[in-house]
This record gives C-alpha cells, sequence and structure tokens, in this order.
C-alpha cells in the first residue's frame, strides 16, 4: 500500500481530491492488483528450473521475485500476474506449466 | 502607480510587449492569421535575448496547445496566441487544458471561422471554445488588451483559481490597427504578476505526481467537473480583485462588465469587444437627440457575470444585444442567449432583441447601430414588437 | 413492468458472455418481448473479470439505469467467486446459474445467499469442450437459463442459433452449439 490512502475513495467530496486529479504519490501502480484476470496461474518445477531467469526477463508485469540472483521460493507475485504465459512458454527447461485457477469454490475446497 | 509611458502601437504588438513583460518560462505557438504578428514579435523578442523564454516551434495548434499543457504540468509559466481554425485545432487541448487546472495564458485574435473561407474579425471562434472551462476576457482597445493580459496571469495562476486564461482581441480592428496605448514600466508589471510557484509540478522530482490520470468506470469524474466549476466560480471574486489592484496600479478601471450612460438609460445595447466604441459613438448622438441610450460593455464573458448584468439592465425598457457570432439552431447568438436567461428571474419582463453582426469582418456602420437603437426607442414607447435575432445589415 | 426480469453475467473477457447476453435479448425479441443487453462499458483485457447485463420484459422498457438487484445471475467461470461479490444486490427469490464442477447444494453453503434463492450449477465448460471443442461456456449457459427460468425458451434459442451464429460459423460449429444448449439443458442441476 503507497502512503496515499484511497481505500475510501469512492466516498470523497469533490474537494477532497487532489487539486487537477494528480495522483500525490510515486509508483502507486502496484497498487492497482490485476491478479484477478488471471484464470490459469504459473506453477514453477523447482527440480526442473535452472534459475536462467529468463521468466524474470520476459515477464511483462514484472510478476516475477527474483533474491539473490535466483527465483524467489515464493517466485510469482499473484497480486499482479495476469496468467498470460509467456514465462511458461519462454521457459527453455519446461519448468513452468500453467495450472487452471479456481476449479473448485472456496469454501468447498 | 506605475511610470507608464505612451506609445503607437498595435493590439498584437501590445501582446508580445505584455508577454515579455510576464516573462513566460515556457512559449509554444503556431502562426496563423490574424495573429502572427503576435508570435513572430515574441519570437524576435527571445531571440534578442530580452526574455529567458523557451520558446517551441510546433507544426500545428494541436501541437501548440499540447506542448503548453506539458510545460504547464512541468510546472512552468506558459503563454501562447492563435485565431480561428487554429483555436478550433486546439479544442481537445483547451478542455484538458481546463481539466488538468493549468493557468495557460492564451490570446485569441478573433477572427471567423471557413467555410467560406475568411480571414477577418468574428467571435465565432472564442464562442465555439465557451464552454471549454477557460476564463476570457475581451478587449475593445489595444489598452485593454494590454492590460487584460497582465491581470489574466495573477488571476489563473492565483491557488484558488489555477485555470487558464483566454485574452480576446478583434482580428484586425485591433490586431492590426495602431492605437495609443500607455506600457507600464517593466518592474511594476513584474511585480504585479509576481514569481509563479506551481503547485503539483512535474518538475519537482522531490514530491513526485502522477498528472492525467484514469477517472472512469464510476471514478470521480463527476466531482472533478465539480470542481473546475467551483474554481471558475471562485475566480470572478479573484478577477474583480485583480482588476482593481490593477486599476490602482495602472489608473485605468476595470469592470466584469463595464457601463457608460447607464444611470438615467432606458434601453442599451450589450455587446462584446472592439464594437463597443461604435456603440459608445452612437449611445452619445442619440442622447443629443433625445434618446435615453446606454452601453454595457462585457470584459469577461466567462465566468458570466449574471449579477452585474442583471443590475445594469432590470430597468431597462428595451435592452439589444449584439452577437458577433451565431449559436446556428439556437433561438439567438450566445451573448443574448445568457443575457436574456440573467434577466429571467427578474419581477419585471425586460424585452431582450438580438442582432447577429459583422460576421466575417463584415464592416459594423454607424447607421446599423443606429438603427438597433431606434428598433429598441420603439419596442420601449410600444409602437414595436419584439423582433427575436435578425441579422443586422446582411442583405 | 412486473414482469421485469433483469440479468447480470459474470465472466471473464473472451467467454463470450456479451455475445450470450445479446443472444439472449434476441431471444426476447423473437418472442415478442422488449429488452435491452448492454456490455459494462469499459477496457476488454482477455480475462478479466467482466460483466454484462440483460433486461427483458413483456412491456416497454423505459429505464436506463444500471441493474442493481437482478433477478437472475449467470457466472460463466467460477474462479470468479473468489474475485467478485457475484450475488451483490441479488432479489431474496432470485436466482444464480454457475459453470461449475461444485454441486449446487455446497455452492448455495458457499455463496451464503438467502433461502428463496434458487442456485444451479452445471458443467458448461466440460459441456463447451465436448460440443464445441474450446472453452466458451457461453452458449450451454443459456440452455441452462432456459431450464432454470422463465426469461427465456429453449427452442426459440436453438433457431436463433441457427441464423444469428449463420452469419459467421458454418454449420458443424452451430450444430456443435446447439448440441451444447440440450446438453447444459438436461444436465444442469438445481440445490
Amino acid at each position: 500500500m503507497s502512503k496515499w490512502d484511497i481505500s475510501k475513495m469512492n466516498a470523497w467530496k469533490a474537494e477532497q481530491f487532489p487539486l487537477r486529479g494528480v495522483i500525490p504519490d510515486a509508483g502507486n501502480s502496484r497498487d492497482y492488483v490485476t491478479g484477478g484476470w488471471r484464470s490459469e496461474r504459473p506453477v514453477r518445477d523447482v527440480e526442473t528450473c535452472t534459475d536462467c531467469l529468463l521468466c524474470w526477463v520476459f515477464c511483462p508485469d514484472t510478476a516475477v521475485r527474483v533474491e539473490n540472483e535466483k527465483l524467489a521460493d515464493d517466485t510469482f507475485d499473484l497480486d499482479h500476474c495476469k496468467g498470460c504465459g509467456v514465462c511458461a512458454n519462454e521457459c527453455p527447461v519446461e519448468a513452468i506449466t500453467m495450472v487452471p485457477e479456481g476449479c473448485e469454490l472456496p469454501e468447498v475446497k | 502607480m506605475a511610470e507608464q509611458k505612451t506609445v503607437a502601437t498595435t493590439g498584437n504588438s501590445v501582446v508580445a510587449e505584455a508577454f515579455r513583460q510576464c516573462a513566460p518560462d515556457v512559449v509554444a505557438a503556431y502562426p496563423i492569421t490574424p495573429q502572427t504578428t503576435i508570435v513572430e514579435e515574441f519570437a524576435k523578442i527571445v531571440a534578442q535575448g530580452r526574455v529567458h523564454t523557451e520558446y517551441v516551434t510546433v507544426e500545428s495548434e494541436h501541437s501548440a496547445m499540447s506542448a503548453c499543457i506539458g510545460a504547464a504540468a512541468a510546472g512552468a509559466r506558459v503563454m501562447t496566441a492563435t485565431a480561428s481554425q487554429g483555436l478550433a485545432l486546439m479544442w481537445e487541448e483547451l478542455y484538458i487544458a481546463s481539466g488538468m487546472r493549468l493557468p495557460i495564458i492564451m490570446a485569441n485574435t478573433n477572427r471567423a471561422l471557413s467555410a467560406p473561407i475568411n480571414i477577418h474579425c468574428d467571435h465565432s471562434d472564442v464562442m465555439g471554445a465557451r464552454d471549454s472551462g477557460w476564463i476570457i476576457l475581451f478587449a475593445e482597445t489595444a489598452q485593454e488588451v494590454y492590460d487584460n493580459t497582465i491581470m489574466a496571469v495573477p488571476i489563473g495562476e492565483d491557488p484558488e483559481v489555477l485555470l487558464p486564461v483566454m485574452t480576446c482581441l478583434d482580428g484586425f480592428i485591433t490586431t492590426h490597427s495602431i492605437d495609443r496605448v500607455q506600457l507600464m514600466d517593466d518592474d511594476s508589471v513584474t511585480a504585479f504578476v509576481g514569481d509563479y510557484e506551481p503547485q503539483n509540478a512535474l518538475l519537482d522530482t522531490d514530491n513526485p505526481v502522477s498528472h492525467g490520470n484514469f477517472a472512469g468506470l464510476g471514478g470521480p469524474y463527476f466531482e472533478f467537473k465539480k470542481t473546475q466549476r467551483l474554481a471558475i466560480d471562485c475566480s470572478k471574486g479573484v478577477i474583480e480583485r485583480v482588476g482593481e489592484a490593477f486599476s490602482k496600479l495602472s489608473g485605468r478601471p476595470f469592470g466584469l462588465i463595464e457601463t457608460d450612460m447607464m444611470d438615467d438609460a432606458e434601453v442599451a445595447i450589450v455587446v462584446l469587444g472592439s464594437t463597443a466604441g461604435n456603440v459608445r459613438y452612437v449611445a452619445k448622438q442619440m442622447r443629443a437627440e433625445g434618446v435615453k441610450a446606454g452601453l454595457v460593455k462585457i470584459r469577461c464573458f466567462r465566468p458570466f457575470p449574471v449579477e452585474e448584468m442583471v443590475s445594469a439592465l432590470s430597468d431597462m425598457k428595451a435592452v439589444g444585444v449584439l452577437d458577433r457570432a451565431d449559436s446556428f439552431g439556437a433561438e439567438g447568438g450566445p451573448v443574448f442567449l445568457e443575457t436574456r436567461s440573467a434577466l429571467y428571474d427578474l419581477e419585471s419582463r425586460v424585452p431582450v432583441v438580438n442582432y447577429i453582426y459583422g460576421l466575417g469582418g463584415s464592416d459594423v456602420r454607424l447607421d446599423l447601430i443606429r438603427t438597433v437603437y431606434t428598433d429598441l426607442s420603439d419596442i420601449a414607447a410600444g409602437s414595436a414588437s419584439l423582433h427575436g435575432m435578425q441579422y443586422l445589415g446582411a442583405r | 413492468m412486473e414482469q421485469l426480469t433483469e440479468i447480470r453475467w459474470h465472466a471473464r473477457a473472451g467467454q463470450g458472455a456479451v455475445t450470450a447476453a445479446k443472444l439472449v435479448a434476441e431471444t426476447a425479441l423473437a418472442a415478442d418481448k422488449y429488452m435491452q443487453a448492454m456490455p459494462e462499458y469499459g477496457p476488454e483485457r482477455m480475462g478479466a473479470p467482466i460483466k454484462a447485463f440483460t433486461r427483458i420484459s413483456p412491456d416497454p422498457i423505459d429505464i436506463h439505469c444500471n441493474i442493481e438487484h437482478p433477478n437472475v445471475v449467470i457466472v460463466l467461470d467460477d474462479s470468479l467467486l473468489d474475485v467478485v461479490d457475484v450475488t451483490e444486490g441479488l432479489v431474496d427469490d432470485g436466482t444464480v446459474i454457475i459453470n461449475t464442477c461444485t454441486p449446487p447444494d455446497a455452492a448455495k453453503r458457499s455463496l451464503g445467499v438467502a433461502d428463496g434463492v434458487t442456485v444451479a450449477c452445471l458443467d458448461a465448460s466440460g459441456i463447451a469442450l465436448d460440443t464445441i471443442k474450446r472453452d466458451i461456456p457461453n452458449t450451454p449457459m443459456i440452455g441452462a437459463l432456459a431450464k432454470v427460468t422463465e426469461a427465456v425458451d429453449i427452442d426459440t434459442v436453438k433457431s436463433l442459433l441457427e441464423v444469428t451464429f449463420g452469419k459467421k460459423f458454418g454449420q458443424e460449429i452451430i450444430d456443435a452449439n446447439i448440441a451444447s444448449v440440450d446438453r447444459a439443458y438436461e444436465e444442469v442441476v438445481v440445490a
């Protein structure tokens, strides 16, 4: 969450919006969660993965996490991954598979 | 009072001179008759190093206003000038400039719109932009052009306003005629306009902001438009305050509307721009003949000075509104529609008639103005009925 | 206007919800009813959650505001149940039709809807894959709609598919779509 709290924006009166509609904050696009667009999620096979980081290079949403020049254990930022499958397509060792989202209802799982 | 020198110069020259004295950071413009000599002269001033302005030459008016918007969002004081088709080409950017609350100053040298092709004066260009959220000032003389241009800066840049300001001068009639003008000394103008302190400037890298954001899909677009309406409503008081301060400095009066011979007038003409002079001249003649003629000149068209118009016109027996632009298919021209609407809530019913005049630079002869006052006298005496809208002097 | 039926469609862009909303409206027209069908205007992105709306009435429809209290909610993708409050504003005796493998009684518990709400489930994606050979579950959902509500009539739906799809697709695809409607009509299960 950025420092500009917009959680109640839909109830703001005209005077409460910043002048000229600026967003008085930087980097707030990370608050725009696009994970809900996804119908398939990427899953990494750690055994097969060589940490070549091509998925990180290709991901159009910078949703691949890297720590210490290796893929992070929690590899995919699912708040922003749109499930496009580019990572799985580009992976040279086929270590990423796209798995359908939500086959079952949450409570029934 | 400022030190002043009286010179013989044109309306366009005084715009360039006022621009120099207000020292904009950026001017982006594209030449178009009858505005050309404004940007030519200002370019020359920049080339001579007499002002530290970034002068951006662009390939169209669309780009000119786009560049102005970018520069103003970055935090610059920005000025430009255009006319006619050029203003029309800026149309979408006009709304962006006001919506983004950027106090850009623009001189518009009123000229007819094609077709047929015509380079001469009428107000069709600015009337097409009347709902774009800009503050719009009109000038009768080169002197008023100079004064309006300087006043536009502290009006637009007022933190409670932050809106673009268009200062209108009649093409050729005011732009190219040599007139007697008092120019103030540079120091007085510099002190009067002050330094521009932009808010939310893009170049303020310590406080990063994002401009021009999306507000649709149930977003707050409607609320932003409300703040724009509040700002232009609030600008009225600011314009009066700035006008008062300017009057003290220059010794020249300024009002949202300016009235002549209205104290005991029975019939009045409402007019914008240079034609006010013709009307004043004829009104004096009519008075010598026993007609109680008066004149209301609107200097500030946006925001429309409703209260001032009501107070000036409420006791009239007949009012004639001169429009140098038609609103095709409407009941009359734009000034007529707004004037008559302003008078609607009065207890008494003031008869108001409309004259479309001078389109495409058609000469506004004194006998035409005389016709209007004669019509109004007949209406006031009950010997003529309201005639709605007429094309004054068209064959 | 008491017989006004308001339908809200939840889907992901690309699943054919807008086409389905239109098809249902055209079915209503064929039954000499009045109708509106409108997408939720916004940026279209394959996979993004979208909404579409259909109004059906035996009388002329004068209103043009958003549908806030739908009688019927149709969910083309059960992964949306995590993301979107699909039952928002649903009337107490409304209907929810979901494309899912989950049994309807479990789905009803999961949605937490009022007792009076009818919840119907079918594996529309499975039907679509069997018949149309692609996971475009829109036409099966119309088959289910015809079964569960009186908003549309199954025979009218099928004859309209011939006409409207006939402009764009070959007979094979039309037949596949009609088969998907028939199977959905048979297979939908109500809680």
